[in-house]
């Protein structure tokens, strides 16, 4: 018999993660129940059913769709700009000679020094996380799409060129489905960036987003809600990078 | 004619990125001294030179500084160990690499200062939240380095050895590390980075005291012009410690 499980388990390594998974939740259900003050950590079992009231809790529905805004305007922002400027970069020698040095340091430096400064000039509503999630995300998308197209074999544009296409067919034929892969690998590391730049400020100042609500729960603490909300966070974070990785995959590997 | 040509080039490269600095520091003058942005928001450079100079003979920044420094000091380490250690481990049979990797990669996949709030719940506004944010945030990319590295070791390698008698430290000392080691440093590196990011982060959000501290603290006191010379001096001195880890990198990979 447990010969069986025994290769059951080996064969299945995704249900052997899972027992991993439950373990860890078993070992902190026990230490929530009756080892730790149950100020400070709540056990899983009671963090699951109070999700319900996180989520009823007046004002946190708003804060979440809030912090989704705030993503998705973010996200579309860093994939604009970084579009046309990787694109700039990429294609024209002069310009990436002259600005990649300026690209590679700007992205270099720690941004989170400046944070306040957003908040000073920005405000403390929507428009300063927008703005930082923008400045972390857009900077792997531009390299990535700089690296992509530069790349391109220097024959293919020859040989458009000889058949007589114009610039515009060349960037639509040649140019474009070339950079497909690098634009979605991009994208995946700029969703990364963007949620760390929102979520940073978010936690920094916050008024009516979920950073209110995580500095509430800690002050009161009340560590099943602060569990909760954050697992809901967590759940919106790996929905959104699992989007970005999808389509990296399936649009990916064109070739 | 074609390296005259290169060189002109060059000069024209670095003439733009000159100019590009320039630019930016000429229209900050103008736009502070005859646009009449408002000084509280953006300050004269030529103030916020003077500050810097006065941040650094002052050395007001040595409390500071040392409070950061002791932070990741205490957790970067940490991470070393525990990623290293827990990487290796991992890594020694494929199955445990199929099982564990994933778990830990998902992980890394969520944004880690979410947990800040939890952090502090535990830990307080203290230093040991830091420590601890900066601990869990630079392990990922170590473990997950270590376990890439231990764990594509070419086999015919460890076979061969094997066949030549080695005994488990040879193997360990003269095949595994000196196979896995580039690909550990980079983790090491990257966990390296990310650890004084998010240290300057959370105390940024929520802290006592260290650098990222002070700057929120001259922000609320609306004393821009010396915020943007402890922004300066930050970056400076982030710049610098990254400098020197990447300088101990490029060693050990030539050692290796």
């Amino acid at each position: 018999m447990s010969g069986h499980v025994r290769h059951f388990l080996l064969r299945h390594p995704g249900v052997a993660r899972l027992g991993v998974v439950f373990l860890i939740l078993l070992v902190w259900e026990i230490a929530a129940r009756w080892v730790i003050d149950p100020l400070f950590i709540s056990p899983p079992s009671r963090v699951f059913t109070s999700l319900g009231t996180v989520w009823t809790t007046v004002g946190v529905p708003a804060a979440l769709r809030l912090t989704l805004y705030e993503l998705a305007v973010a996200f579309a922002l860093a994939v604009a700009i970084g579009l046309v400027v990787g694109l700039a970069v990429g294609l024209q020698p002069f310009v990436r000679r002259s600005l990649m040095p300026i690209i590679l340091l700007l992205y270099g430096l720690p941004q989170i020094t400046i944070l306040p400064l957003f908040i000073l000039s920005l405000g403390i509503g929507a428009a300063s996380k927008i703005a930082f999630g923008v400045t972390h995300g857009m900077f792997p998308i531009m390299l990535a799409i700089a690296a992509g197209v530069q790349n391109l074999k220097p024959i293919l544009l020859t040989s458009a060129r000889s058949m007589g296409a114009s610039r515009w067919q060349i960037l639509r034929w040649v140019i474009f489905p070339h950079m497909i892969p690098s634009f979605f690998s991009g994208m995946r590391l700029g969703m990364t960036g963007v949620l760390l730049g929102v979520l940073l400020a978010e936690l920094y100042v916050s008024t009516a987003g979920i950073g209110h609500f995580t500095t509430q729960f800690t002050e009161t603490f009340d560590p099943t809600k602060l569990f909760g909300l954050i697992a809901m966070l967590a759940a919106m974070a790996i929905a959104l990078n699992e989007i970005v990785r999808r389509a990296e995959l399936r649009f990916g590997r064109w070739r | 004619m074609a390296r005259r040509d290169e060189h002109m080039q060059s000069f024209g490269t670095r003439l733009v990125q000159f100019g590009f600095l320039v630019v930016i520091l000429a229209l900050w003058y103008l736009a502070t001294n005859r646009w009449g942005i408002n000084r509280l928001l953006l300050p004269n450079p030529i103030a916020v030179w003077h500050q810097l100079v006065d941040v650094l003979k002052s050395g007001e920044y040595l409390p500071d500084l040392r409070v950061t420094l002791t932070e990741l000091g205490m957790a970067f380490p940490l991470a070393l160990t525990s990623g290293t250690l827990v990487g290796y481990f991992v890594s020694r049979t494929g199955y445990t690499i199929r099982v564990f990797e994933p778990l830990f990669a998902g992980i890394y996949s969520i944004p880690i200062i979410l947990f800040l709030p939890l952090y502090i719940l535990f830990f307080g506004l203290g230093p040991a939240s830091k420590i601890a944010l900066g601990t869990t945030i630079s392990f990922f990319p170590i473990v997950l380095s270590t376990i890439a590295g231990f764990g594509n070791v070419d086999r015919m390698l460890v076979t061969a050895a094997r066949s030549m008698g080695a005994s488990d430290y040879q193997l360990f000392r003269y095949v595994l590390l000196p196979a896995a080691l580039p690909v550990i440093l980079s983790g090491l590196r990257m966990g390296f980075t990310v650890a004084l990011l998010s240290i300057i982060g959370s105390e940024t959000i929520a802290s006592l005291a260290g650098l990222g501290h002070h700057i929120v603290q001259l922000a609320e006191a609306m004393e821009l012009p010396r915020m943007f010379a402890y922004i300066v001096f930050v970056v400076g001195i982030a710049v610098l410690l990254n400098g020197i880890v990447s300088y101990l990198e490029a060693r050990g990979r030539r050692r290796a």
